[in-house]
């Protein structure tokens, strides 16, 4: 074949395909060369030289990451000046790095740390000065700790190219570049939308979640205090990696039994408010179809960076918000006033703590607008990785815990509520019950929809997957609803670009912030890539699979919900306590 | 003559039609217009025409009926002085109601002997005036322009002009061109230099400008002419990295995708260069002759020039001759009636260093951090936004009208085998005639700084010379032999750089030199690839180490010294293997070449803690000779630190402990008693 080239790596002859780089050659035929600026699906931008090699003809070493291989290259990975190089490269970067390794949050999972000990780096070769900065903690959900930041620049290129919000860049120069907003600003104070997905690429703890745990511990210790967690449907497809399982292992269980086991006085199920939350929304999507309440497309509201985004970036698209809350900040809205009522307590002793994959969402439980219940609604939100924090610093060994139940109050979730954890899941969930109440007559039992034609319309798999748009026609019942799925904010802006220049075919729109949706939310385990999130999504999917409800509306807590307290979707009571506002930040 | 002449002759400049019968403009462009200037009028046959065309000519080369005066009013020349005495001289012209025309013209290159000042009169040769202070110009003004009388004891030299009468006292003056400093000269790139009026498209059409341009859209193959030319002329890249052009221009011409873009690097930083800048202020239309020829070369029909900031005078230059071509439709679309449109425009830098490298120049270009990229895809193929794009230097510019106007068979007979024709250099330092000059590629290094240079400051001994700027090197006097050509300076461990020649006596510290390089490195980084980041702050803080003083140093101190002293060679070589761009790859070539071919001083700085220049102050030692002091008491009065002892007409003595260092007694002493080592 004509695309298939040969060339000699070290001393042995390899075959591959014309385009590839030499890192992709190395990595195929068993080669490790280690990186750190490197970004799957990136372009590369050479700033680490970590990979260099060397190739004979060249001058100096060339950076694998970049080079295309070529017909009849002799190239040597590890030579010992490629190594040398190597090793120089990683003590310069300690030689301007706080030795902090043994309180540092990312101790044990540091990039730089590995390299250091798989280099063979066993003393501080160069001595002297190091850049200072502050750290900036002005925002909600992320910190910034520049003296740690090796400039690898992961974090600014998914900002800008996956997240199209460029809150962070390079500034300065020299010795003094540090990366940080524009004109000296914090990072509280720009318009990053907390999405996390820099912590994600940070290859040290130069970024890092904004930690609650200590706010947590303290009101578990506290007697006076109801502790509630709630947990979103992504955690129960990631945590487990973070106690050395693989990923996509589902631990639902051993998490219920470890949070309780923890001090959690109530565990609840997320799950069972994002059930609510496609009620609230489907209603809200069919009265805009049907009554014109409201600009079409509706675009789903449950991804906070998502939110934050569109208020920054197109205000002016703001009402096409769904108005609905997000699953966790209507459970957190339902303990205080429904909960409370119904068992008898003062809401102000519960305290709810979210545990979220999601970086975000710290920022959502601290907007103003989300105290509808008399409090704060949520009070709490702890990403993936600071529960798995907690649940060690508990003692508890999390493979050997008993499954466990969800406390029943919200313990009971369908299918669809499940997939929330998922990109296009939630589109899915919602097209599940706008069927049901597009199709079903005024007053028809929802007894109904476990006929065979309901259940064929289930799985909208159309929906599904990790490609950045994705695309679908549904027929609900003689309605074609055109839906669109888009996950990272850069693939949102091209749906987004369509709606601005009326040209936007769609009805509905679900944007998740993150790319592959919660599963690969900020406060995900790390590392979180392409073939990660795929193994995290197929737990997703196989929950939904194996439980018996697959729809919203046919979940018996949500039937006793409206039936107790909220009257129906969009109601009154629904309105005052589920659905919110948003504000036109601009930029 | 007719009396009803509806063109008024002394008003019109070279660029206005001769008559109604002339239908030139951007928008109706004739192809002849520019042969027209030259030897017109071409499309009709009239006797007042041509009069009035030839009296344009005439006006610019400055051939007229009153007398000239030239202001060195380049960069060099405003800040020797020629900025306060313009008003003067305009002032005392006033007084004595002197009809004379004053023209600001650029540098002439001769900067050590700014500010300059020309006279022409009428039938005379231009004469020059060196070091003119505010006595010298009333002395000329008074004497010369309104007696007659040329003060022979000031002039420099004269300039020939094609007016002037043999028989004139001026001729018996030396010819400018014969002193030593630049009869060794060969002047293709600085020809009109500090000669016209940089402002004044007319007088750089009269002397041939834009002929080459219309000579390559006349004959009609889309620029292959000129692509031709530049390739057999040899020509390489006058920026540092010597790639030859017709090949690059040849790579981008052969991309199908289009637009492109043609970009002029002008964004020279290397400390003591300052060719560029002298180029765009004296002939700026030079330049743009190139890029026009350049872009027809490769088919591109969009340009920029990107100039840094801090050369305003370049600036305002580049503005006001772009404006003035795109009225006259040299600049635009239909150039000539050719069809081949180009438009230019004007980016000002913010003087990163790092934006002289031509990715990162780009991305400065479109807006954003001005940070190097990997390549490949080279800008050929894949530059600004995305396009390909082809990226020359301003000095390679303003040789391509040359080539095409005389051929780049003539080109190539000047200069050696691999490097063609001349380079103009910034001569800095302590040299005698520091300057621009431009030379014969191939020339020694010895002919530039003794022969043109004139030598070393006060005649003291040459140490070396440091060439390629900041990712050059340093050569001694060994190598004074070594032909100033791409390949050669390569072999030697410096680089041809953009142009900065900065020259070196005895007194120069070689570890200083390498660490003020390695500063400038230092801060001026992009800090994108950790090499060049880090390890440049790493060799820096070693070079440092080796200049501190004793008493600073603790003994992990000297540990540290001893240690690091070895790693610097290593860390050299890393830095220059792994850089992302040609700043990293080349930064640690000061340090290289001077620890090659001076590594005796950096043993002495570094074991015996002293400095065999005596210009590392922290490492010097301070003491009296008790034999040649007289007890004037002098450097004891003047020491800030109080440390000096003695009584009168005794032999006076340092308290090394308290001394300093800061060489007051030295500079003091009228007895030469006072000795640093």
């Amino acid at each position: 074949m004509a695309d298939t080239i040969t060339l000699t790596i070290n001393d042995k002859q390899v075959t591959a395909q014309a385009g590839q780089t030499l890192l992709q050659v190395c990595r195929d035929n068993g080669i490790d060369i280690p990186t750190l600026c490197y970004l799957e699906n990136l372009f590369p931008s050479g700033a680490c030289r970590m990979c260099v090699v060397e190739v004979e003809g060249a001058r100096g070493l060339v950076p694998s990451c970049a080079f295309p291989a070529a017909e009849g290259q002799v190239v040597h990975t590890h030579s010992p000046r490629a190594r040398r190089a190597r090793k120089t490269i990683v003590e310069l970067l300690l030689a301007n790095h706080p030795q902090e390794c043994l309180t540092c949050v990312r101790s044990g999972k540091c990039e730089l740390q590995t390299l250091a000990q798989d280099l063979g780096v066993r003393e501080e070769r160069y001595e002297g000065l190091r850049r200072e900065y502050p750290v900036d903690a002005s925002s909600v959900s992320l910190i910034r700790d520049p003296e740690k930041c090796i400039l690898c620049g992961r974090c600014v290129r998914v900002c800008e190219e996956v997240q199209g919000v460029s809150a962070i860049d390079f500034t300065k120069r020299g010795f003094q570049t540090v990366i940080m907003p524009a004109f000296d600003t914090s990072l509280g104070n720009t318009a990053c939308v907390n999405c996390g997905q820099c912590i994600l690429v940070c290859p040290t703890g130069a970024l890092r979640e904004q930690s609650n745990l200590k706010e947590v511990w303290d009101a578990i210790n506290d007697p006076e205090k109801i502790v509630v967690a709630q947990v979103a449907p992504a955690i129960r497809a990631t945590i487990g990696e973070e106690f050395g399982m693989p990923a996509g292992t589902r631990v639902t269980g051993k998490l219920t039994a470890a949070l309780r086991r923890a001090g959690f006085d109530l565990v609840f199920d997320t799950d069972v408010a994002a059930d609510l939350t496609i009620m609230e929304e489907g209603s809200e999507l069919v009265s805009r179809l049907t009554k014109n309440h409201g600009q079409i497309p509706m675009i789903t509201s449950c991804s906070p960076g998502w939110v934050k985004y569109l208020e920054h970036f197109y205000p002016e698209l703001v009402d096409h918000l769904s108005t609905a809350k997000s699953p966790h900040m209507m459970m957190g809205t339902l303990l205080k006033t429904y909960y409370a009522e119904k068992h008898n307590i003062d809401p102000s002793r519960i305290v709810v703590v979210s545990i979220m994959p999601c970086t975000a969402k710290k920022f959502e439980a601290e907007r103003p607008e989300m105290s509808d219940s008399g409090y704060q609604d949520v009070d709490y939100v702890l990403t993936t990785r600071e529960t798995a924090r907690l649940i060690k610093l508990a003692g508890l060994k999390f493979e050997q815990l008993p499954d466990e139940a969800f406390d029943p109050a919200f313990g009971i979730a369908s299918g669809a509520a499940v997939i929330f954890g998922a990109t296009g899941g939630v589109m899915e969930a919602a097209l599940r019950t706008a069927y049901f109440l597009l199709t079903a007559p005024a007053g028809e039992q929802s007894d109904d929809v476990v006929s065979a034609k309901m259940l064929s319309h289930v799985d909208f798999s159309a929906v599904r997957g990790l490609d950045g748009v994705k695309e679908a026609e549904v027929d609900l019942h003689g309605i074609k609803l055109k839906v669109a799925v888009a996950h990272g904010l850069m693939n949102a802006r091209v749906l987004l670009e369509q709606i601005k220049n009326g040209t936007s075919p769609y009805h509905f729109i679900e944007v998740m912030g993150c790319p592959g949706g919660c599963i690969g939310g900020g406060g995900s385990p790390m590392p979180t890539n392409t073939e990660i999130r795929k193994q995290r999504m197929k737990a997703i999917y196989s929950e939904d699979e194996a439980l018996a409800i697959r729809t919203s509306h046919d979940n018996p807590i949500i039937k006793q919900l409206y039936q107790e307290f909220l009257g129906e979707p969009l109601g009154e009571k629904s309105h005052e306590l589920l659905h919110t506002t948003y504000t036109k930040r601009g930029l | 003559m007719s009396t009803t002449m509806s063109y008024q002759v002394t008003t019109s400049t070279l660029m206005d039609p001769c008559c109604a019968r002339c239908t030139h403009t951007a928008e109706t462009p004739c192809a002849q217009y520019v042969a027209c200037r030259l030897d017109g009028p071409r499309c009709h046959d009239d006797a007042e025409c041509t009069a009035r065309l030839t009296a344009a000519r005439q006006a610019a080369l400055h051939i007229q009926q009153t007398p000239i005066l030239y202001l060195g009013a380049g960069t060099c020349g405003l800040a020797s002085g020629m900025d306060q005495l313009i008003p003067v001289i305009r002032d005392l012209l006033a007084q004595h109601g002197m009809d004379v025309t004053i023209k600001e013209v650029g540098c002439f290159g001769l900067c050590h002997r700014e500010p300059m000042l020309d006279v022409k009169k009428p039938g005379r040769p231009r004469v020059c005036f060196d070091n003119v202070d505010m006595k010298k110009a009333i002395t000329i003004v008074e004497r010369y322009l309104i007696n007659d009388d040329v003060p022979t004891e000031l002039v420099m030299g004269t300039i020939p002009a094609p007016d002037a009468d043999p028989a004139c006292a001026e001729m018996a003056l030396p010819n400018l061109y014969d002193l030593p400093v630049l009869a060794k000269q060969r002047r293709i790139v600085l020809q009109n230099c500090g000669i016209i009026d940089p402002d004044s498209l007319s007088e750089y059409i009269a002397r041939g400008g834009y002929s080459a341009l219309a000579k390559a859209l006349g004959a009609g193959d889309n620029g292959q002419l000129v692509l031709d030319e530049v390739l057999k002329s040899g020509l390489r890249g006058r920026g540092g990295g010597g790639f030859p052009t017709g090949r690059k221009w040849q790579l981008t011409r052969q991309q199908t995708n289009t637009p492109k873009y043609l970009v002029c690097n002008a964004d020279e930083g290397d400390p003591g260069a300052f060719m560029d800048r002298s180029v765009l202020e004296g002939d700026p239309h030079r330049v743009i002759e190139g890029m026009l020829l350049g872009a027809l070369a490769i088919g591109a029909d969009h340009g920029y020039i990107y100039c840094r900031a801090e050369y305003p005078l370049a600036i305002k230059r580049l503005l006001h001759s772009i404006e003035e071509l795109e009225k006259v439709g040299l600049l635009g679309d239909n150039i000539l009636g050719s069809g081949f449109n180009f438009h230019l425009k004007l980016k000002q830098g913010a003087g990163a260093f790092v934006c002289g490298e031509e990715t990162a120049l780009l991305a400065s270009i479109e807006g954003k951090r001005g940070m190097p990229r990997v390549r490949p895809p080279y800008p050929a193929q894949s530059g600004l936004w995305g396009q390909p794009t082809c990226i020359n230097n301003v000095e390679t510019f303003a040789n391509v009208a040359a080539i095409v106007d005389k051929g780049g068979d003539w080109f190539a007979s000047v200069g050696t085998q691999r490097s063609k024709g001349t380079k103009v250099f910034a001569l800095t330092g302590k040299i005698k005639n520091g300057g621009l000059v431009e030379v014969p590629m191939g020339m020694t290094l010895r002919e530039v700084v003794f022969d043109i240079g004139d030598g070393i400051i006060n005649d003291r001994p040459f140490k070396a010379v440091q060439i390629g700027g900041p990712s050059g090197g340093c050569l001694h006097t060994p190598l004074l032999e070594t032909p100033v050509d791409y390949d050669s300076l390569i072999a030697v461990g410096a680089m041809m750089g953009s142009g900065g020649l900065v020259v070196m006596d005895d007194e120069t510290c070689m570890v200083d030199l390498a660490r003020f390089f390695m500063e400038f490195i230092r801060n001026e980084s992009c800090g994108k690839c950790i090499p060049c980041r880090e390890g440049t702050t790493r060799m820096l803080e070693i070079l440092e180490r080796i200049v501190r003083p004793y008493k600073d140093e603790d003994a992990d101190g000297t540990i540290q010294r001893f240690k690091s002293v070895i790693m610097l060679e290593e860390l050299a070589q890393v830095i220059r293997d792994t850089s992302l761009c040609g700043l990293g790859q080349t930064a640690p070539n000061p340090v290289l070449s001077t620890l090659r071919y001076f590594r005796d001083e950096y043993e002495a700085h570094v074991f015996e803690r002293r400095c065999p220049a005596g210009a590392c102050r922290s490492l010097l030692t301070f003491s009296i000779d008790g034999e040649k002091c007289k007890g004037c008491t002098l450097c004891a009065r003047n020491c800030p630190a109080n440390c000096i002892t003695g009584s009168v007409k005794q032999p006076h003595v340092i308290n090394v402990e308290q001394c300093l260092r800061c060489g007051v007694c030295k500079d003091t002493c009228r007895f030469n008693a006072v000795i640093a080592q």
